[in-house]
């Protein structure tokens, strides 16, 4: 059992310099401090915009996507020879519907799949708001509002009014509140809207919602589905994507190809969709590794300087050590045990420093400038960071004390002990 | 008697600064008990060749042989093991751990090899602890010691593991002459008792009164 006594070594000379210990681990604390918060800050962004969008975006969107497939050409059949070639140039789509056909059946369908939570019918075109003399361009929805809120929790996003509003007036519109501010409309007032193919109508507002992207609140409103059949012209049937929401996420890639190949429509899945939203998070991930690594390298070499400059001034201990019959590892032992220590102990404060300056910034009110509706800084509070910056901040600490304990066990006792 | 400590023809060069022959053929035997002195002026080679015994040092050509093990081109670890068990050290300049009181000193030896608990192992530093005189101050950090009382402590120490040699550099080298006969009268005790001392020293005294001198010049014994 010799641990105990190079342990109990190692515990003197660390309690002997206390000022140096402690300054050799809040260089550890602060590196184990700024991860934390980092990490705690970036992650809270990231899964901050990550609900954003995942609020406006089904886990399967399947929609009707304009043909650009052209390698079928009637020219073909008009010039009846197999020796001709046929080039035809800037070809343009042929006139078709990009509403979804037999779209009630293939509802029914995909809601008998057991992996799905929601099914809902869309229909959706461009419109102009008409204020005053000028226009303003917007998004209308036409949804079965009740499925609509049940997909996207619509209910928590209401400003004013309510979701059931739209049910109980036929001309009723649920207006994002930024689009309504640009109209200078409240609810109960009417709006006059136009659509792409000439058709007007006037619609009162029943209620507004805000999801906390201006993209969205600033163009997009929601109004029954029949509304935008009758102002597009459309039977009743018609409908242009149906969003799908799911039990669970992960089997949205699977199942969208799956819908793609049954039912002869493209479907998108939520990871397509937000894949620039998915791509940013991984570049803010790959910063905060870097900038703590980086504080935790500095910190190690403050433990590395330290550590040499205890070793030669406990050269002469090191020797009578070995004279009396301490192996190289032994001294290893004692030396290595003071920077893990000072790793330990630096790494513990950190996450606990970490942790008060993490709920510090949660508690920071956002500067608001519009482009995004939060009131306080999003920060997540995750236990595996934490469990993650004890093991860092103890692994650095041994690295950075390897390097002197073992240039401390090679120390020749002679040449110290003959003075 | 039987001998506990034989070499044969070790050689040892310095490489440093220039290439240097410091010891030369060294054949030497020492018995079972023997308190041996080694005398000669500086630069003879007397502490080289005390290291080379002492297994510290193990850059060297030729034989040496321990209480009949051949410690020559034994591993570091096996010769800290050794050291550990089999011979004691006494420095000039008594080099205690100053951050340590002298019982934990004293002790610190016998945790390293492990063999008692550390209740038999403090009843033992204790007891090494009286017979050099230095019972009282136990528990006293061992940089409040004087130099004198630090020296005994280092004996004491050195006896921790009842090692069969206990090897001596100027042991007396800083000591007033008080201190020195203390030292001494130790030593003789010791050798009484079966212990071996081999002992470097300048002290003409100190040496005269020892069992055994052996004297160096350039790197050769002489007597």
């Amino acid at each position: 059992m010799t641990l105990p006594v190079n342990l109990n070594i190692a515990k003197r000379h660390l309690l002997s310099r206390k000022k140096q210990s402690i300054v050799a681990m809040l260089g550890v604390t602060f590196g184990i401090a700024m991860f934390i918060l980092m990490i705690s800050f970036m992650k809270g962004v990231n899964k901050f915009l990550e609900e954003t969008m995942l609020s406006m975006t089904p886990d399967i969107h399947l929609f009707n996507d304009i043909k650009t497939d052209y390698s079928n050409s009637i020219t073909k059949e008009y010039l009846n020879d197999s020796n001709k070639l046929a080039v035809v140039r800037h070809p343009r789509p042929k006139e078709s519907s990009s509403g979804i056909k037999n779209a009630p059946n293939i509802m029914n369908d995909i809601r008998k799949d057991p992996n799905v939570l929601a099914v809902a019918p869309m229909l959706t075109t461009q419109a102009f708001f008409n204020y005053g003399a000028v226009q303003i361009n917007g998004v209308i929805n036409g949804v079965d509002i009740l499925e609509e809120a049940r997909l996207y929790g619509l209910k928590e996003k209401i400003v004013d009014g309510r979701v059931e509003n739209l049910l109980t007036s036929d001309n009723g519109i649920i207006m994002g509140v930024g689009l309504a501010d640009k109209l200078n409309v409240r609810m109960g007032d009417m709006v006059t809207l136009a659509t792409p193919k000439g058709t007007s109508t006037r619609l009162r507002i029943v209620a507004t919602f805000q999801m906390g992207m201006a993209a969205i609140d600033n163009s997009k409103s929601y109004v029954n589905i029949s509304t935008v059949q009758q102002l597009l012209g459309k039977d009743k049937s018609y409908v242009t994507d149906i969003n799908v929401k799911l039990k669970d996420k992960k089997v949205a890639h699977l199942l969208a190809q799956d819908y793609a190949l049954k039912y002869g429509y493209k479907a998108d899945d939520w990871e397509l969709t937000n894949a620039s939203v998915q791509s940013s998070n991984v570049v803010r991930d790959v910063l905060t590794y870097v900038v703590s690594a980086t504080m935790l390298i500095v910190a190690g070499f403050g433990i590395y300087n330290i550590m040499n400059m205890l070793i030669s001034n406990k050269l002469k201990d090191i020797a009578i050590l070995k004279a009396q019959g301490f192996a190289r590892k032994d001294i290893i032992q004692i030396f290595l045990a003071q920077s893990t220590t000072i790793g330990f102990f630096g790494a513990l404060t950190g996450i606990l420093l970490g942790f008060l300056l993490s709920y510090g910034l949660s508690r920071v009110p956002f500067p608001n400038q519009g482009m995004i509706s939060l009131k306080f800084f999003p920060v997540i509070f995750e236990p595996l960071h934490y469990i993650f910056g004890v093991i860092f901040g103890v692994s650095t600490t041994f690295v950075a004390g390897l390097m002197p304990s073992i240039k401390a066990s090679k120390i020749d006792p002679v040449e110290i002990l003959r003075g | 008697m039987a001998e506990i400590l034989k070499t044969y023809k070790v050689n040892k060069y310095f490489t440093e600064p220039e290439k240097f022959h410091v010891i030369k053929d060294i054949d030497m035997s020492i018995h079972t008990s023997e308190f041996v002195s080694i005398v000669g002026k500086s630069g003879c080679g007397k502490s080289t060749l005390l290291y080379l015994l002492s297994t510290l040092d193990t850059n060297y050509e030729g034989r040496i042989e321990i209480n009949n093990t051949v410690v020559t081109g034994l591993s570091q670890n096996e010769l800290a093991k050794f050291r550990n068990e089999n011979i004691g050290f006494i420095f000039q300049f008594h080099f205690l751990l100053p951050e340590f009181t002298a019982l934990e000193n004293v002790m610190l030896p016998a945790l390293k090899r492990g063999k008692f608990s550390k209740e038999e192992i403090e009843a033992m530093a204790m007891e090494k602890l009286g017979s050099v005189q230095m019972r009282d101050f136990a528990m006293k950090p061992s940089g409040k010691l004087s130099g004198g009382q630090q020296q005994r402590v280092a004996v004491a120490r050195a006896l921790i593991n009842n090692p069969k040699i206990i090897m001596a550099d100027e042991p007396t080298g800083n000591l007033d002459s008080v201190n020195t006969g203390l030292v001494f009268d130790i030593f003789k005790e010791l050798a009484a008792k079966g212990n071996t001392i081999i002992a470097v020293t300048h002290d003409n005294d100190f040496a005269g009164k020892s069992d055994r001198i052996i004297e160096m010049k350039d790197g050769e014994i002489v007597r």
